[in-house]
C-alpha cells in the first residue's frame, strides 16, 4: 500500500481533534452575542475605516525573493542525497548554481530591495 | 516477537486478528489499525500538549526567579487540567465583520500543520513512522500549511492588528524557511538520504559535532518559524495586542496556544534527530523501545528547554533588523556552509573517522569565524557613520 | 473500481471543483485559497502516482511561496477587497474559443496513445527516485545543462522583479 495512505490519516486525525476540542468548546460554552462584544477590538477604540485595505509592497518583495531561494533550494535536494556517491564535479556543479543566485541576491541588495522602508 | 520488544508490531498483529476473526476484510482491518494507531499517538500528543503548558510556565517562572503555578494538585500539575476546562467553559466569540469560514478553519489548520509533522518521526528503531523517502521535506511542506494558516487567521479577522501580526508572522516565517531549507540539507548530505530514520543510523557520531554551525542556524531558523522571541514581533503585546490570534477566544485560541506548544517542542525533536542522534545513546536505544522513547523525548525536551532558554533571555527584535539579519547574513552564510559542506565531504570521503570529523568540525569554526569578521567589521563602519553623524550634528 | 480509482475520482473532483471556485469567486482572497485547494489536490494526485517528491514539492513551492505571494499581490494592488467589477472582459470569447481549441487538440492528439487503456507498470522494489533525480542533474552526459539553466532563469526571474518593483517607486 501506499505510504501516502498514511500520511492522509495522519491528516484526518490530526483535523478531527482540533475540531472536536473546538466542538466541546462550542458545547458547553455560554452563547451570548451581542453587538458590542461581536465588534472589532481595537483596544477600547471605536473602529475607524477597514481592516481589509490596501497593504505594504515591501511584504511582496521579500516574498518574491523567497520563492526564487525556496525553488533553488528544491532543485539542490535531490544534489545533496546523490552528492556523497559523486566525484568532485557535482560539488562544482553546486557552486556554479548557487552561484548564479548569490548574484541575484546581490543585485536586490544594491538596489536597497532588501531594506525594509 | 515479543510484546517488549516490538510492542507496536504485536499490538497490531494482535488487533488485526480480532478484526479479521469479525469476518472484516483484511485490507480494511489494516487500515483501521493504522487509524487507531495514528489517533492513539496524537492523543498522547495532546496530553502531552496540557503539561507543556505546566513545563512552559514552571521554566519561565524559573528564569523570573518566581515559582510557578503550586496551588493546584502537587507542584500545580493540575494547573493546565484547570486552564482547559476555564477554555472550553468561555464563549465563543465572533467578531461581526469575520469571515466566518476561513475564520474557522484557521485554528484547525493550524493544529493540524504540528500534528502531522509527528507522521515522519522515528520514535524507536522499530517504530519508524512512515518511512517516507522525502522526509526533511515533508518538514518544510507542513510549515507551509502552518503558514497559510496564520494568513488565513490574520485575514480573516477583519481587524488591523490581526492583519499586521499575520503578514509581520508570514513574512518572518517564509524569511527564515530559507536558511531552514539550506541546514536541512547538511544532514542530507552527510547521511545520503532526506529519510529521517537514514539520517538518525548515519548518526554514529552525532551531527552536531561534524557540523555545529549547521545545528545552531537550524535553531535560529526554527525560533523564527516558531514565532518565538527574539523573533515574536508578530504578537509584540505592546503595539498589536496579540497579533494574528487577537479575535480568538475559547477554544480557538486555544488551538493556536496549545499548537505553539506543541510545536515548539517538535521542533525540539527535529533538533534531536536531525543533530543529536534522535532515539540513539550509545546503543541503549536497541534495549528496548521504550527506552528509545524516553531518549528521544528527554533529547527533545532539551532541545525545548534550549528554545525556551533564548525565548526568556532575548529581547524582541525589529521587523527590519530581523529581515536584514535573515536575508544579509544568515541566507549566505548558510548557503556558503552548504557548497563548503559539499566540498568537504567529497574531499575527506574514504579518510578515517576522526580525520572527517575533525576536518567537518575545523571548516565549520573556519566559516562562522569569517562570517563574523565580516559582520563585525560591517557593523563597525556602520557605528562610526551613524556615530560620525552624531558627532556632525552636535558640532552644529 | 480499485479503492485507487476512487479516491482518484474523488480527487480530481476536488481540483477541478476548486479550480472552478478560483474563478467564480467574487472575493479575490477566497479566490485564493481556493488555489490553494486546487494546488492541494493536484499534490494528491502526485503522491498516488508514487512521486512522493513531487507531492512534497508541489505543498513547499506551490503553496508555501507562491500561494503566499498571490495573497500579498492582492493585498498591495486593490483598494477594496470587496469590488463588483465584472469578472469577465470584452474578450471572453476568445478565451473560451482558446480553451475548447486547446482541449480538442489533447484529445486529438492522445486518441491515438496506447498509454491510456494500460495500467502502469509497477515501481521496482528499492527504487529511489531522488536519488535517481539526482544523478541525473549532475551527470554530465543527462540534464546538467537544465540543471545550470534553471538558476539563470531564476535569476532573471529575480532580476526582472526587482526591476519592475524598483521603478514602480
Amino acid at each position: 500500500m501506499n505510504e501516502w495512505l498514511y500520511v492522509a490519516l495522519f491528516i484526518v486525525v490530526g483535523m478531527i481533534i482540533p475540531i472536536g476540542a473546538i466542538a466541546a468548546g462550542f458545547i458547553f460554552g455560554p452563547k451570548k452575542p451581542n453587538p458590542i462584544k461581536q465588534s472589532t477590538y481595537e483596544c477600547g477604540i471605536e473602529p475607524v475605516g477597514e481592516a481589509w485595505i490596501q497593504f505594504k509592497a515591501q511584504y511582496y518583495i521579500f516574498a518574491l525573493v523567497f520563492l526564487v531561494f525556496d525553488v533553488e533550494a528544491v532543485f539542490l535536494f535531490p544534489w545533496a542525497v546523490k552528492l556523497g556517491q559523486l566525484g568532485l564535479y557535482a560539488v562544482m556543479e553546486g557552486i556554479v548554481f548557487v552561484g548564479i543566485l548569490v548574484v541575484g541576491l546581490v543585485y536586490t541588495w544594491r538596489k536597497g530591495m532588501l531594506e525594509w522602508v | 516477537m515479543n510484546f517488549w520488544n516490538d510492542p507496536l508490531k504485536v499490538a497490531a498483529a494482535w488487533l488485526e486478528g480480532i478484526f479479521t476473526g469479525w469476518g472484516m476484510d483484511a485490507v480494511l482491518a489494516h487500515v483501521l489499525v493504522v487509524f487507531l494507531g495514528v489517533f492513539l499517538l496524537i492523543t498522547i500528543l495532546m496530553v502531552l500538549d496540557i503539561f507543556l503548558v505546566w513545563i512552559e510556565r514552571k521554566v519561565v517562572a524559573r528564569f523570573q526567579d518566581r515559582i510557578g503555578p503550586n496551588r493546584v494538585g502537587p507542584y500545580g500539575l493540575i494547573q493546565p487540567f484547570a486552564d482547559i476546562i476555564k477554555l472550553i467553559i468561555k464563549e465563543d466569540t465572533t467578531p461581526d465583520g469575520a469571515d466566518k469560514v476561513v475564520y474557522n478553519l484557521a485554528p484547525i489548520l493550524s493544529m493540524m500543520s504540528v500534528l502531522i509533522l509527528w507522521a515522519v518521526v522515528p520514535l524507536a528503531p522499530v517504530m519508524l513512522g512512515i518511512d517516507l523517502n522525502v522526509g526533511v521535506l515533508f518538514l518544510i511542506a507542513a510549515g507551509a500549511i502552518g503558514t497559510l494558516s496564520i494568513i488565513m487567521a490574520g485575514w480573516s479577522s477583519n481587524n488591523k492588528f490581526a492583519m499586521i501580526g499575520g503578514f509581520r508572522q508570514v513574512a518572518v516565517m517564509v524569511a527564515f524557511e530559507v536558511p531552514m531549507l539550506a541546514m536541512l540539507m547538511i544532514p542530507t548530505i552527510f547521511a545520503g538520504s532526506m529519510n529521517m530514520n537514514a539520517i538518525i543510523e548515519a548518526q554514529n557520531v552525532w551531527f552536531f559535532f561534524i557540523s555545529p554551525l549547521a545545528a545552531l542556524i537550524f535553531l535560529i531558523a526554527a525560533i523564527a518559524e516558531l514565532g518565538r522571541a527574539p523573533f515574536d514581533l508578530a504578537e509584540g503585546e505592546s503595539e498589536l495586542v496579540a497579533g494574528f490570534n487577537i479575535e480568538y477566544s475559547g477554544m480557538k485560541f486555544g488551538m493556536f496556544y496549545a499548537g505553539e506548544l506543541l510545536h515548539a517542542f517538535t521542533f525540539g525533536g527535529f533538533w534531536a534527530i536531525l543533530f543529536f542522534g534522535g532515539y540513539r545513546f550509545f546503543g541503549l536505544e536497541q534495549v528496548s523501545p521504550f527506552l528509545a522513547i524516553l531518549i528521544l523525548v528527554i533529547k527533545a525536551m532539551l532541545g525545548y528547554w534550549v528554545i525556551m532558554w533564548v525565548k526568556y533571555t532575548m529581547m524582541r527584535i525589529r521587523i527590519d533588523q530581523m529581515l536584514g539579519f535573515n536575508w544579509k547574513f544568515l541566507t549566505p552564510l548558510s548557503f556558503a556552509l552548504v557548497l563548503v559542506t559539499a566540498l568537504m565531504n567529497t574531499l575527506l570521503r574514504g579518510a578515517d573517522s576522526w580525520l572527517f570529523v575533525t576536518g567537518m568540525f575545523l571548516s565549520n569554526v573556519v566559516v562562522g569565524w569569517i562570517a563574523l569578521e565580516i559582520a563585525r567589521s560591517v557593523a563597525r563602519k556602520e557605528r562610526e557613520r551613524v556615530e560620525g553623524v552624531k558627532a556632525v550634528e552636535a558640532h552644529h | 473500481m480499485t479503492a485507487e480509482q476512487i479516491i482518484f475520482l474523488i480527487v480530481a473532483l476536488f481540483t477541478l471543483g476548486s479550480a472552478l471556485m478560483v474563478v467564480t469567486t467574487r472575493n479575490l482572497i477566497h479566490a485564493a485559497l481556493w488555489l490553494v485547494a486546487t494546488l492541494f489536490g493536484v499534490a494528491v494526485i502526485y503522491a498516488l502516482l508514487n512521486a512522493g517528491f513531487m507531492a512534497v514539492v508541489q505543498v513547499v513551492v506551490y503553496i508555501g511561496a507562491i500561494a503566499i505571494l498571490f495573497i500579498f499581490a492582492v493585498m498591495l494592488t486593490r483598494k477594496d477587497l470587496r469590488d463588483n467589477t465584472p469578472q469577465t472582459n470584452k474578450n471572453w470569447w476568445a478565451g473560451a474559443l482558446i480553451a475548447v481549441l486547446t482541449f480538442a487538440g489533447l484529445v486529438f492528439t492522445l486518441q491515438g496513445w496506447s498509454g491510456f487503456s494500460k495500467t502502469a507498470s509497477a515501481v521496482p522494489l528499492g527504487f529511489d527516485a531522488i536519488s535517481q533525480l539526482g544523478e541525473q542533474l549532475t551527470s554530465p552526459t543527462a540534464y546538467v545543462l537544465p540543471f545550470e539553466v534553471a538558476s539563470v532563469l531564476l535569476l532573471a526571474a529575480l532580476v526582472g522583479a526587482v526591476y519592475v518593483a524598483f521603478n514602480k517607486k
